[in-house]
C-alpha cells in the first residue's frame, strides 16, 4: 500500500520543514522582541517604526514576502545572504522571509504580554533607579514572556505550518515533495494524509509541550 | 502671577557647588512653586514645601487632596507642570540616566507594595544594588540579608513574593529602598492596603528608621504615627498644603477650618 513512497526522500522533506521553522523561530523570535521593545519605548521615532513594520508586514501575504525575497533581493538586488548553490540561498531567503513576517506576530503577543505586567511593577523598577532598557529587559520583558508562552505557541504553530509557503521559490521541504508525489504518484487522498499527519507530529508535541511551560513559569501574583 | 521667575533664581545656582544661601544648608528636599493638572484638575497649586536633612515630615489629608501626587512627584514618578523640585542641590532632571541616578538616591515605598513578582525577595533586594551600584552578587546578598533581618523577614529570602503576607511584602520592599542606600525615604500610605493587625508590624519599621535619623517623607492615614514619629505635619487639602506645623500644634489646636473638619470626622472613632 505504502510502496509508492519509494524512491522519495519523506524524512529528508520534513527535515528541511523543522530546519526553516528553528532557524526562523529564533529569528523571529529575536526580531520580534526589539519590534516589542519599539512600540513601547519613550523615543517616538524608534514607536513609530515599530507600529509602521507591524501593520505593513503582517497585512501582506506571506506568499508575496517570499517571492520577494527571491524575485526581488536575490534576483533585482542580487542579494545572496552569503551562499553560492541556490538551494542555500532559496532557504536563507526564506528564512528571512519567514523571520520577517512572524516577528510581527510575535511583537504583538509580546506587547499584548508587556500590557499585562502591572504599572506599580515599573514604577518600583524606576524607583530603584533602573534605566529604561534595564526596567525592560530585567522586569517588563520576563514577566512579559512568562504571560505569553500560550500566544507564542500559537505563532510558533502556524510558523511551522507556514513554512510550505517557501515551496513557491523551490525550498525542498514537505510541501514541495507533496506537490511533486501528487504529479507523479495516483494515491492523492493517502498522500495528503501522510503530509498533514507529518506536519500534526511537528506541531501537537510543540503545543503540549508549551502548554505545560507556560503552566510552569506563570508568574504567581 | 507669583512662580516660574523666583523659581528660576533658586534653580540657577542648583548645578555646581551648594548653591549660595544653601537655603538652610541642611535641606534635602526642596519644592518651589510646584504645580500640576490632570486633565482639568488642578492637584497641586503653588506647592512649596522644604524637608530638611533628618526629618520626618507627615503628610496628611483627605483623599484627592493631592498628597500621594505630591509624594510621586519628588522622584518624578509624577511629571509636573510648573516649579522645581531640588534634591540634595540638584534639580531634578527630565529624562534618562541622571534621572535614573537621582531616584536611586530616593527610596519609594509604595501602597501596593510592588515587589518584582517574578523574583525571590533575596534578589528584589539585591537587584539594585548590583544593576544600579554596581556591587558585586556577593556583598549585595550580604547587605539583603543584613537588611531583611533588620525588618524582621531574614527567614523568608528565598521565597516568591505572593508567598508573604501583606506586612512581610511591605518590610521587604522597605528593605529594598534601604538597600539603595537612599538620601530620602519616600512612603505612599505604606499601610492602606494592609489588614489591621499588620498595620503596626510596618509602622515599627518606619518608627525605628525615623529613630536611626533616616529622612522620610510619609503619606499616611496613620495618625498615631503622625504624632509619634513626625517632625511635622503638612496638611493638604484639593490641591494645596493648609497648614505645616509639629504633630503637637496640629492634633491638638489645627489652625484652619479645613484641618479641624477633617480631625473631628477621624479621631471621634
Amino acid at each position: 500500500m505504502f510502496d509508492f513512497l519509494e524512491g522519495y526522500d519523506l524524512l529528508g522533506a520534513f527535515w528541511v520543514t523543522v530546519q526553516l521553522t528553528v532557524y526562523s523561530a529564533i529569528g523571529s523570535l529575536i526580531w520580534g522582541t526589539l519590534l516589542a521593545a519599539m512600540r513601547v519605548s519613550p523615543v517616538p521615532l524608534m514607536r513609530g517604526f515599530g507600529t509602521a513594520y507591524v501593520n505593513i508586514v503582517r497585512n501582506i501575504p506571506l506568499t508575496v514576502i517570499i517571492v520577494f525575497t527571491s524575485l526581488g533581493l536575490f534576483q533585482t538586488l542580487n542579494v545572496s545572504l552569503g551562499a553560492d548553490d541556490f538551494t542555500t540561498i532559496n532557504f536563507r531567503l526564506a528564512v528571512l522571509g519567514l523571520i520577517a513576517y512572524t516577528a510581527a506576530f510575535v511583537c504583538e503577543a509580546l506587547r499584548s504580554g508587556i500590557n499585562t505586567v502591572p504599572v506599580g511593577q515599573v514604577e518600583a523598577a524606576r524607583a530603584i533607579g533602573l534605566s529604561f532598557p534595564q526596567v525592560l529587559r530585567l522586569i517588563v520583558l520576563p514577566q512579559a514572556f512568562r504571560s505569553v508562552v500560550g500566544p507564542l505557541a500559537n505563532v510558533l504553530i502556524a510558523l511551522t505550518k507556514n513554512t510550505t509557503v517557501a515551496a513557491a521559490i523551490g525550498v525542498a521541504e514537505a510541501a514541495l515533495l507533496m506537490r511533486e508525489m501528487i504529479e507523479n504518484e495516483a494515491q492523492l487522498i493517502l498522500i495528503s494524509a501522510i503530509f498533514a499527519v507529518g506536519f500534526i507530529c511537528l506541531t501537537l508535541p510543540t503545543g503540549l509541550f508549551l502548554g505545560w511551560v507556560a503552566k510552569k513559569v506563570a508568574v504567581k501574583r | 502671577m507669583p512662580g516660574p521667575d523666583d523659581a528660576h533664581d533658586k534653580a540657577a545656582h542648583a548645578d555646581g557647588a551648594p548653591p549660595p544661601g544653601a537655603r538652610d544648608s541642611d535641606a534635602l528636599v526642596v519644592l518651589k512653586n510646584v504645580d500640576k493638572h490632570f486633565g482639568a484638575l488642578h492637584v497641586l497649586q503653588n506647592i512649596d514645601l522644604t524637608i530638611g536633612r533628618g526629618e520626618v515630615v507627615v503628610v496628611i489629608g483627605p483623599s484627592g487632596s493631592g498628597k500621594s501626587t505630591l509624594c510621586r512627584a519628588i522622584n518624578r514618578l509624577e511629571t509636573i507642570d510648573n516649579g522645581e523640585i531640588v534634591i540634595d542641590g540638584k534639580p531634578l532632571p527630565a529624562e534618562g540616566r541622571e534621572l535614573a541616578t537621582l531616584r536611586a538616591d530616593v527610596g519609594m515605598v509604595f501602597q501596593s507594595f510592588n515587589l518584582f513578582a517574578h523574583k525571590t525577595v533575596l534578589e528584589n533586594v539585591t537587584l539594585g544594588q548590583i544593576r544600579v551600584r554596581k556591587k558585586d552578587k556577593k556583598t549585595a546578598e550580604q547587605r539583603a540579608r543584613a537588611l531583611l533581618d533588620r525588618v524582621g523577614v531574614a527567614s523568608q529570602a528565598d521565597k516568591y513574593p505572593a508567598q508573604l503576607s501583606g506586612g512581610q511584602q511591605q518590610r521587604v520592599a522597605i528593605a529594598r529602598a534601604l538597600a539603595m542606600d537612599p538620601k530620602v525615604m519616600l512612603f505612599d500610605e505604606p499601610t492602606s492596603a494592609l489588614d489591621p493587625e499588620m498595620i503596626n508590624e510596618v509602622l515599627e519599621v518606619m518608627q525605628q528608621l525615623a529613630r536611626d535619623g533616616m529622612t522620610m517623607v510619609v503619606v499616611t492615614h496613620e495618625m498615631g504615627f503622625a504624632r509619634s514619629a513626625a517632625n511635622r505635619v503638612v496638611f493638604m487639602s484639593d490641591g494645596r498644603i493648609v497648614e505645616e506645623t509639629t504633630p503637637d500644634q496640629f492634633f491638638s489646636n489645627p489652625r484652619s477650618d479645613r484641618a479641624k473638619d477633617f480631625l473631628s470626622k477621624i479621631l471621634h472613632h
